[in-house]
């Protein structure tokens, strides 16, 4: 189990570095900053000054190794356009997103696998067509458009809920609805699938010829095998809730890092979003490395390999 | 014979139906079986003739799309059939316990053996856990899994398939049941591992003194276990008797058939082959118009044996009597292979 854990977290290391690499590369192709640190009616001698001042004539990949440095010291440099910190701007921010992304995969979760087993116990039945459904209408509707009508409805017409901002809990209701009910369908069919297959498996059988009750066949017996693929994804997919907050953050105008992601680009703020997408890909790289971890812990067989 | 045996188990005309697109299946057909107590019933039989299935309906795990129906289906007196599912449940792994044909699977991959096997005694039996546990280990050693205590830890993946058809056995034994189904217990472990099981599951029954139906397709496992036999084929049982006497004496077609296919050491035929029964067991579609043998008879009889020439066979089975032994009991289906049975049968009842 040592073993495998550090080879996971030696390889997750590599690909924080080629991730990061390509971004600052990319970037740095993508717009001029100097350009941007000038501003728009700058002469061409200002912008050559400002360009020798930052070393933006520098080679990239030696301003690469320098911003890695740095980077690695827990310095990501000062906003163009804030003059702030950007450390500064995104620990401010990131606990919003945090929240969310995090109130949004619980409520994906609350609803998927209980709906999920139903679906699986009974195939075709009435509850397995609803869950259908919901998974459908999950699927296809852009959750921009979603957001949008729960704003009218519960924003606009009955007023029963905040529509912007972060101050009260209440705030988070819809923006975790619209989040998580992105990632419900995706979680729910993998359970059902998950489910139906184990209950069909020899062990279940088993299971009950000991004469186990149906609660402890299903829920001790059946869950636990059938849970071990839905962890996986649930990680995976909370690195996409983190990343999908831009643009639930910016419809409920949630302060949070993906609100700041938004802005930054708008702005060609280099420093910021290089700092944002670093920090959005160690989320994935972290949660996929936890669901790997966990997964070798609920199923031996995993740690083996 | 001393007094008459205790019968734990007594099954009478079980039939099972499954409907499928292209009709009804009848998979097994008014089949009937009883075990006594200490004794091994061996239901011998092809691939596909039902045996699993009949296993499964006494336990009363069918698949959801199977239909059982049964005049009498008793576990020590006891109607199973009146029982609710809740009733059920306490008697499984209690009073009769099954043993599966693939021990690679039949054990959850995500809990320990210690774990997997406390569960039959804490939910049948008043135990504390370090009771149970006292309970589980003794029982492992008793199936020859010495020292036990490191074994609890581990999980399935981690034991060989004859260990995991040991902590199987151990299982079923947990809360010493009247009845044990094993369903070719030793069919998936190869043939040393094989013969350290059957003797472990002989032994333990003269221990326990428990009934036995031992499921297989092996002659050569009958001829080591078994006490009695019924050999079964596509869904009906065709002979049965004390298992000397159907050595002896087989007197149904497919049953001797079957004793082509025992491996004797030394006594391949000429040509080094083993017996074998041409053909497959017949779909089991709708009812048979025709007999259910036909086609399959072996050449080396064809001498002996006509081949059946039946194109419609009367619902009533007969039974009759081998050689006017009492237990000897064989069934057919019409007159054909009643003439090709070269022995003196008497018409009997069963
Ligand atoms: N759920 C099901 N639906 C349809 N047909 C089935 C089902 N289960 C079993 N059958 C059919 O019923 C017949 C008997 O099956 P069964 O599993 O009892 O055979 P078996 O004698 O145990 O064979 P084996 O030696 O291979 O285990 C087979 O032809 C099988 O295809
Ligand atoms: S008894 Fe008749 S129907 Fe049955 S196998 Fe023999 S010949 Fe065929
Ligand atoms: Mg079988």
């Amino acid at each position: 189990m040592l073993a495998y854990t550090l080879k996971r977290v030696v390889v997750a290391f590599l690909i924080l570095l080629v991730v990061s690499g390509l971004t600052f590369s990319l970037s740095h192709l993508s717009a001029d900053p100097a350009l941007t640190i000038a501003g728009e009616q700058a002469s061409d001698e200002d912008i050559e000054a400002v360009r020798k001042l930052y070393g933006f004539d520098r080679p990239v990949i030696e301003q690469y190794v320098n911003w890695l440095s740095r980077a690695l010291q827990g310095d990501f440099g000062k906003s163009y356009h804030y003059k702030a910190p950007v450390v500064e701007m995104i620990s401010g921010r990131i606990g919003t997103t945090m929240t969310l992304g995090f109130l949004a995969i619980v409520f994906a979760l609350v609803v998927s696998i209980p709906l999920g087993t139903l679906a699986a116990m009974r195939p075709n039945s009435l509850i397995d067509r609803f869950a259908l459904l919901i998974a459908v209408f999950g699927q296809a509707l852009p959750t921009f458009w979603f957001a949008l009508m729960m704003i009218i409805l519960f924003g606009v017409w009955f007023r029963w809920l905040p529509i912007s901002g972060n101050t009260s809990w209440a705030h988070f209701v819809m923006p975790t609805i619209a989040l998580g009910y992105y990632a419900t369908p995706a979680l729910m069919r993998l359970t059902r699938a998950g489910m139906i297959e184990v209950l069909s498996s020899d062990y279940i059988r088993t299971a009950k010829a000991k004469g186990l009750l149906p609660v402890s066949v299903l829920f001790k017996h059946a869950l636990r095998n059938a849970i071990i693929p839905v962890v996986a994804l649930a990680a995976v997919w909370f690195g996409f809730m983190l990343g999908g907050s831009i643009v639930i953050e910016t419809i409920f105008n949630l302060k949070g890092i993906g609100w700041l992601s938004y802005d930054a680009l708008l702005r060609s703020d280099l420093p910021v979003v290089q700092a944002i997408v670093l920090i959005f890909a160690s989320f994935y790289v972290i949660l996929t490395l936890l669901a790997d971890l966990l997964n070798a812990y609920l199923d031996p067989r995993i740690s083996v390999r | 014979m001393i007094n008459k045996k205790e019968v734990v188990l007594e099954v009478k005309n079980l039939s099972i139906d499954i409907p499928v697109s292209q009709g009804i299946l009848h998979p097994v057909d008014n089949i009937n079986l009883h075990v006594e107590r200490g004794e091994i019933l061996c239901v011998v039989g092809e691939s596909g003739c039902g045996k699993s299935l009949t296993s499964l309906a006494i336990m009363g795990l069918l698949p959801k799309n199977a239909q059982r129906t049964a005049e009498t289906l008793e576990l020590n007196k006891e109607d199973l059939q009146e029982l609710t599912e809740r009733q059920l449940a306490d008697i499984r792994g209690n009073r009769m316990a099954m043993i599966f044909q693939e021990p690679m699977t039949s054990l959850n991959p995500s809990f320990t053996i210690e774990n997997q096997l406390l569960e039959p005694l804490l939910r049948h039996k008043e135990l504390s856990k370090d009771e149970a546990r006292n309970q589980v280990i003794e029982m492992l050693e008793l199936v020859g899994i010495k020292p036990a205590e490191p074994r609890l830890r581990q999980y399935p993946h981690q034991l060989s398939g004859g260990l995991r058809q040991r902590v199987m056995i151990a299982m079923s034994l947990l809360c010493n049941p009247d009845l044990i189904i094993a369903d070719e217990p030793t069919t998936a472990l190869d043939v040393t591992i094989q013969a350290q099981i059957l003797e472990l599951m002989m032994s333990l029954q003269e221990k326990f003194n428990t009934g036995i139906l031992f499921i297989t397709h092996d002659m050569g496992v009958v001829a080591n276990i078994a006490d009695r036999v019924a050999v079964m084929y596509a869904g009906q049982i065709v002979e049965e008797g004390p298992v000397s006497e159907i050595f002896d004496n087989p007197a149904h077609p497919y049953t001797r058939g079957l004793m082509g296919c025992i491996p004797v050491p030394g006594k391949l035929g000429q040509d080094n082959t083993l017996g074998t029964i041409p053909g497959m067991v017949p779909s089991v579609v709708n009812d048979f118009q025709s007999c259910r043998f036909g086609g399959r008879w072996d050449e080396n009889y064809k001498e002996n044996f006509e081949p059946c020439r039946l194109t419609e066979v009367p619902k009533k089975r007969r039974s009759f009597k081998v050689n006017l032994n009492e237990k000897h009991l064989v069934h057919f289906c019409c007159d054909e292979c009643l003439h090709l049975s070269e022995h003196t049968l008497v018409e009997g009842s069963s």
